[in-house]
């Protein structure tokens, strides 16, 4: 198992070379969105925001934090499931050009299809990892709607260091998650027959 | 029961020593991952192919579990659902125990032990303490010792999400009213969930009921200990040979494919209607955080 290091703004060539269960550690600056932020996003097109998505990626986490002495620092900050994004996520890359999508638990065919034709990739994070994941994460640069959408909710932008996640779906169609829907629902049928 | 010393008993169980316990008890829950738990991911992570991803991942979840109980960080982010079931004495008042609770909480929140996790399902407000409506949510029994005992669990929203309730018969799943029944739902749900549960989990189930009741034994069973055994033997085969056959799925950590999909499988049972036959299944993720205080006239401890 190779591992793979990627350094923010990636090209679409660089996740081009990227195949579903690739072993990535992430370097440079992500930024969070979840359920709220997707919405947001896709109905009032933010222009402060964007920048960090072209050719970025986006992070869904809610994380904890902690603000001390003005400052905010990053305690814990692993996925969250990301199907709930579905509905948006294809639009989101589109109008955004996104390179990169973290989460948990995979993502569907529009998606997919998504990745597919813009160049993109999903990368799973370990779900439940947070410690780990946060401290990865050497600072947090900005945040964006704290206020309006709350600590899990906001858009925060950080800057991580081999921030550890595997290619589940690719920019190829491939998608490690249908692959193993499809071996598992074999057994799966044997067993209650 | 009219020999009970309501003054003593009301300052030995004063306002301070429980919002000690109980903020000391969530602590443990959202740091510490019990060491069964611990122990059966160690297992796993020996059980899949060396270097392959999915021991990576269980490395990524092993150290995880290390740093979060070192630095005493969240071991995730997702803070969960508080489930307490509180014991306590003849004597005592429910809203005195509560409110230390609900402080305990809140200080947890401030502490960054917690996240704020609790959202107004009209508004969308996000409460900032996690206190709200049925937020935690404490079930409470009175008993005849004369200590108090709290079980907590702290319940993930991804694998909430993926629980799932059956009514039995189930034509699609040529499912019936018995434990080949109940053994097939089981396997439905947990191949439904795939790795978003985040897998490895714990399965938790509840046989009969109601939908309510149902899904409340469900997640009892989940504060039992993983290696335990079921006290009906019948019962107990049937954890046993789920637990083989879900890993038979090949799920893997994360859902990544391997060889390890839960770490356990616990059964319970309520009565229910002749009507109903409700089968609850409760997916517990890895992070499987549980605490357990006792607070006695001399001493406060938590063990997991």
């Amino acid at each position: 198992m190779a591992t793979i290091k990627l350094k923010t703004p990636i090209t679409e060539k660089q996740i081009r070379e990227l195949k579903i269960g690739d072993l990535v550690l992430l370097s440079g600056v992500i930024i969070t969105g979840r359920d709220a932020a997707h919405k947001y996003i896709m109905e009032n097109h933010p222009t402060d925001i964007a920048p960090y998505l072209n050719d970025g990626i986006l992070y869904h986490c809610g994380p904890v934090v902690e603000k001390k002495d003005g400052v905010w620092r990053v305690i814990a900050a692993g996925p969250t499931t990301s199907i709930r994004e579905e509905p948006y996520e294809s639009d989101v890359i589109a109008e955004y050009n996104i390179r990169g999508v973290i989460g948990k638990g995979g993502m569907g065919d529009k998606t997919l299809n998504a990745l597919q034709k813009y160049g993109a990739v999903y990368f799973h994070a370990t779900g439940g990892a947070a410690a780990l994941q946060g401290a990865k994460i050497k600072k947090v640069l900005d945040v964006f709607l704290l206020e309006k959408l709350g600590v899990p909710e906001a858009f925060w932008v950080f800057e991580v260091e081999d921030f550890p996640v595997v290619v589940t779906m690719d920019s190829h169609g491939e998608s490690l998650h249908k692959e193993i829907k499809e071996s598992s629902e074999k057994i799966f049928n044997q067993l209650i027959s | 029961m009219m020999d009970v010393d309501l003054k003593k008993l009301q300052e030995v169980f004063n306002y301070e020593r429980l919002k000690t316990g109980f903020f000391n008890q969530i602590k443990m829950a959202s740091t510490s991952l019990p060491k069964d738990v611990e122990d059966a991911i160690n297992l796993a992570y020996n059980n899949e192919k060396q270097n392959s991803v999915s021991q990576n991942i269980l490395q990524q979840i092993l150290d995880n579990v290390q740093l979060a109980r070192k630095y005493s960080i969240p071991i995730c982010q997702d803070t969960g659902t508080h489930i307490h079931y509180i014991y306590y004495p003849f004597g005592l008042r429910e809203k005195n125990i509560e409110k230390a609770v609900i402080d305990a909480t809140i200080e947890a929140t401030e502490k960054s032990i917690l996240r704020p996790n609790t959202v107004n399902s009209l508004t969308d407000k996000n409460s900032g303490n996690n206190i709200g409506e049925k937020n935690p949510q404490i079930h409470f029994h009175q008993w005849d010792e004369n200590y108090i005992y709290g079980k907590l669990m702290l319940k993930g929203g991804g694998s909430e999400n993926v629980s799932a309730q059956y009514s039995l018969p189930n034509s699609k799943l040529h499912a019936g009213r018995d434990l080949d029944g109940v053994r097939k739902t089981v396997l439905d749900a947990v191949f439904n969930a795939q790795g978003m549960g985040c897998a490895p989990g714990v399965i938790g189930i509840g046989v009969g009921g109601d939908r309510g009741s149902s899904f409340l034994t469900a997640k009892e069973q989940l504060f039992r200990a993983l290696l335990d055994n079921n006290s009906n033997p019948d019962v107990d085969i049937l954890e046993k040979k789920l637990q083989k056959e879900i890993n038979e799925l090949k799920i893997g950590p994360m859902g990544f494919g391997g060889n390890t999909t839960v770490l356990g499988v616990k059964i319970g049972f309520a009565h229910r209607l002749p009507a109903s036959y409700f089968v609850s299944i409760a997916y517990m993720c890895w992070a499987h955080r549980k605490a357990f205080l006792t607070i006695t006239e001399n001493d406060i401890s938590i063990k997991n």
